[in-house]
């Protein structure tokens, strides 16, 4: 199997056999574009010659002949926006990355509509600048004549996958203009029962049908890719938290992984009823296999997880690489009081807060820069359960044990911690690279490679796991106000002055 | 100052004027700046670019050497370990089918400082921070026979001929000393400057790691032996050597 994780710093190629084990890997990074302050862009020429390259590369690895690498399946960066003409192949501006925040005037304007009602009822999720349609309806306001040859069929619009399954199965030449369900689902554009293009919200975001790419079930045929010797079949995508979700093997309501990168992002599986949301997570489309009907997940994204650590390291300098955190906060008992709310660039789920800034709180010259450290993997554990109790009031599931994934998974002190702040297992897989796992298992699910889900199931194996102690559960279910409090005023701090 | 080394403190003294110049210096400049004889700043040198803790450039002009840099930074974290060995040690754990661990020296003691389950899904539990006895377990073995300042006193008995063995070969095995029914193959890993700094290895049922014959298994020894050079050479070390010390 390969897997292509398109990623927002980098694209990986990956093979990986039938047991779920990593063969080969290839990875290539590629550039940042800030032209202006809150824009984030890339380009995507360069991303499809890096998903060329290291694919090339990973299959020379391992001596693929013809046949030996049965699928692929495909990753991506969600929400990031990419329209290009379908005549020359070349993109008509930059990507404009899911961290960009040039819509927020766009998405007031929008929000202050009398009908903005439709979005959230339709889409399952509040009109907001971090999902792809006001991008895209900014690429239509803003490029040069866009929305005319928009119009006329000129142009093709997609999120990353979109762009690479197209160019892989030949760019202008015949290649296939199609979009995952899951990443079709962060669009706003998508009717999230019927998992078909809305006419209304279509209409409501000013985007003419002409562009869109045809919707189609994570797993099954997209396409050929006849742009990679020797050619090989496109049968898996799914955006990559979704893509975490099904390589940590969360098929059954209830199952949840939490990746914990920069940021962190909490998926739940609920099933194949639609959980409309209340408490501040979003309803979003977790697979489909082809013929079957959609699963849902509710998500929780958090902005800021290893980026605080990365600000004690890089801003504060006190400590020389990341995992020294843990021997810095390993220097103290507890956090002497201390909280700290990483809203650098507000709260994201459950607050959705955008004018929440950071705060420290309580301190006293007892607290030193081990209770400080404390209190910056603490505040990862926290936003956990705020994020866990949002859904757990959402979707009235039980969590059984967290699944957990990414770089701060090493840190035994915060995996104890969130094991102990959610009072539920935690448990880490044999395979850290549960992205492209997942993009691997979708397209090997659909020619045969495993049976099943349950054949997937069996693959997965736990390399660590850290349970709750209760005594320690009970103490900071106790002191989750204090939290909560500090949280309250790092909004309040933003809020603008009376 | 009754008890001083004046060697040492002429040594400093050069450290500190080579330190202390904006570009490289010349023997003549440096003797003249600590008050000695050509000759025995020429000898003292020498000994300091021996060590590695000055450098000469082309023309024979001294500067500091990459020796002394690397003294404030030698010292390798464990949880950095520990981040660094993650994915090692997960595919031994996946490719041999048993339970892996790091262990380190802390003190006179051998601690494990990371663990990854075996992948049967049965119930296990972390040990991270456990300490292991030196002279019952493959990792214990490891790292008494690569400490750097190991005892070279005291009896000629077989456990130190075992250590001998162990750093000749490269590895060190347990045959249920620790635990019974469970043995084990362990590993050094090595930092950038060459020093073992941990232990990696696994444990499993005596009859999976053993053959009939009471030997390990050959291709587990290699997975270990690969997965530990793995290690070392994700911690910068370029050295060749997998076995001796």
């Amino acid at each position: 199997m390969l897997a292509v994780d398109q990623g927002t710093t980098s694209t990986r190629a990956i093979v990986f056999d039938r047991a779920g084990r990593m063969v080969a890997v290839r990875q290539r990074e590629h550039r940042q574009w800030f032209p202006r302050p809150g824009w984030v862009e890339h380009d995507p020429m360069e991303v499809w010659a890096n998903t060329q390259r290291t694919a090339a590369q990973v299959l020379h690895d391992v001596g693929a002949a013809q046949g030996e690498v049965v699928a692929l399946g495909i990753a991506n960066q969600r929400e990031t926006t990419v329209v290009w003409d379908r005549v020359t192949g070349r993109p008509v501006t930059r990507a404009i990355v899911w961290q960009d925040t040039r819509t927020a005037d766009l998405v007031r304007e929008l929000c202050a509509r009398p009908d903005a009602g439709i979005v959230a009822e339709r889409s399952g999720m509040d009109i907001a600048g971090y999902f792809a349609g006001p991008r895209l309806r900014w690429v239509l306001d803003h490029v040069p004549r866009a929305r005319e040859r928009a119009g006329r069929g000129e142009l093709l619009f997609g999120t990353m996958e979109s762009w690479l399954v197209w160019n892989l199965t030949g760019g202008p030449d015949g290649g296939v203009h199609v979009t995952d369900v899951t990443n079709a689902s962060r669009t706003s554009l998508m009717d999230v029962r019927t998992c078909e293009w809305d006419p209304a919200l279509l209409d409501f975001f000013g985007v003419p049908a002409a562009l869109l790419p045809e919707i189609r079930p994570s797993v099954g045929q997209l396409g050929v890719a006849t742009a990679l010797s020797p050619a090989i079949p496109i049968t898996g995508a799914l955006g990559d938290q979704q893509a975490a979700l099904f390589g940590q093997a969360c098929f059954a309501p209830g199952e949840a992984k939490c990746t914990y990168g920069t940021g962190s992002f909490l998926l739940q599986n609920t099933g194949t009823e639609l959980v409309r949301t209340r408490s501040g997570s979003i309803s979003t489309v977790a697979y489909q296999l082809a013929g079957e009907p959609v699963h849902y997940a509710l998500e929780g994204s958090v902005a800021v997880a290893g980026a605080l650590v990365q600000w004690l390291r890089d801003g504060l300098g006190l400590i020389a690489t990341a995992p020294e955190v843990e021997t810095l906060a390993r220097t103290v008992q507890d956090n002497g009081g201390c909280y700290v709310v990483p809203a650098f660039s507000g709260l994201l789920a459950p607050h959705w807060r955008g004018e929440a800034r950071g705060m420290v709180a309580g301190l006293t010259s007892y607290v030193t820069k081990g209770h400080l450290a404390r209190a910056v993997l603490e505040a990862t554990g926290w936003q956990t359960r705020d994020v866990v109790q949002a859904m757990a009031a959402d979707s009235g599931l039980a969590l059984p044990a967290l699944r957990v994934d990414g770089g701060m998974t090493t840190n035994n002190l915060l995996m104890q911690f969130v094991a102990d702040v959610l009072d539920t297992p935690v448990v880490r897989p044999m395979v850290g690279e549960t992205v492209s796992l997942g993009a691997a298992y979708a397209a090997g699910l659909a020619v045969g490679l495993w049976a099943d889900v349950e054949a997937l199931r069996r693959n997965w194996h736990r390399s660590a796991q850290w349970s709750p102690v209760p005594a320690r559960a009970a103490q900071l279910t106790a002191e989750y106000p204090t939290w909560e409090r500090a949280v309250a005023l790092s909004i309040a701090w933003g809020a603008p002055y009376p | 100052m009754p008890g001083t080394v004046q060697s040492i403190e002429r040594a400093a003294a050069i450290l500190q004027v080579v330190a202390g110049s904006a570009g490289t210096l010349g023997v003549t400049d440096i003797a003249a700046a600590v008050g000695l004889p050509k000759t025995t700043a020429h000898s003292l040198l020498r000994t300091l670019l021996g060590v590695g803790f000055v450098e000469q450039d082309r023309v024979g002009r001294y500067a500091l050497g990459p020796g002394l840099l690397r003294l404030g930074t030698s010292h390798l974290d464990v949880n950095e370990l520990r981040s660094r060995a993650s994915n090692w040690a997960d595919a031994l754990a996946s490719r041999s089918g048993q339970s892996v661990r790091l262990a380190t020296l802390e003190g006179g003691d051998v601690v494990v400082v990371h663990h990854v389950f075996r992948p049967d899904d049965s119930a296990q539990t972390l040990d991270v921070g456990t300490a292991l006895p030196a002279d019952r377990t493959a990792l214990g073995r490891v790292l008494s026979a690569f400490a750097p300042h190991r005892s070279t006193r005291g009896p000629q008995d077989a456990g130190r001929a075992e250590l001998s063995t162990v750093r000749t070969r490269g590895w060190a095995t347990e045959h249920g000393e620790h635990t019974s029914g469970t043995g084990g193959v362990a590993a050094p890993v090595r930092g950038s400057t060459g020093l073992v700094v941990a232990a990696m290895g696994v444990t499993g049922p005596l009859d999976v790691v053993l053959d009939r014959h009471g030997q390990p298994r050959a291709r587990l020894v290699s997975m270990v032996l690969e997965a530990a050079q793995a290690v070392s050479r994700e911690l910068g070390w370029r050295g060749q050597r997998v076995s001796g010390g």
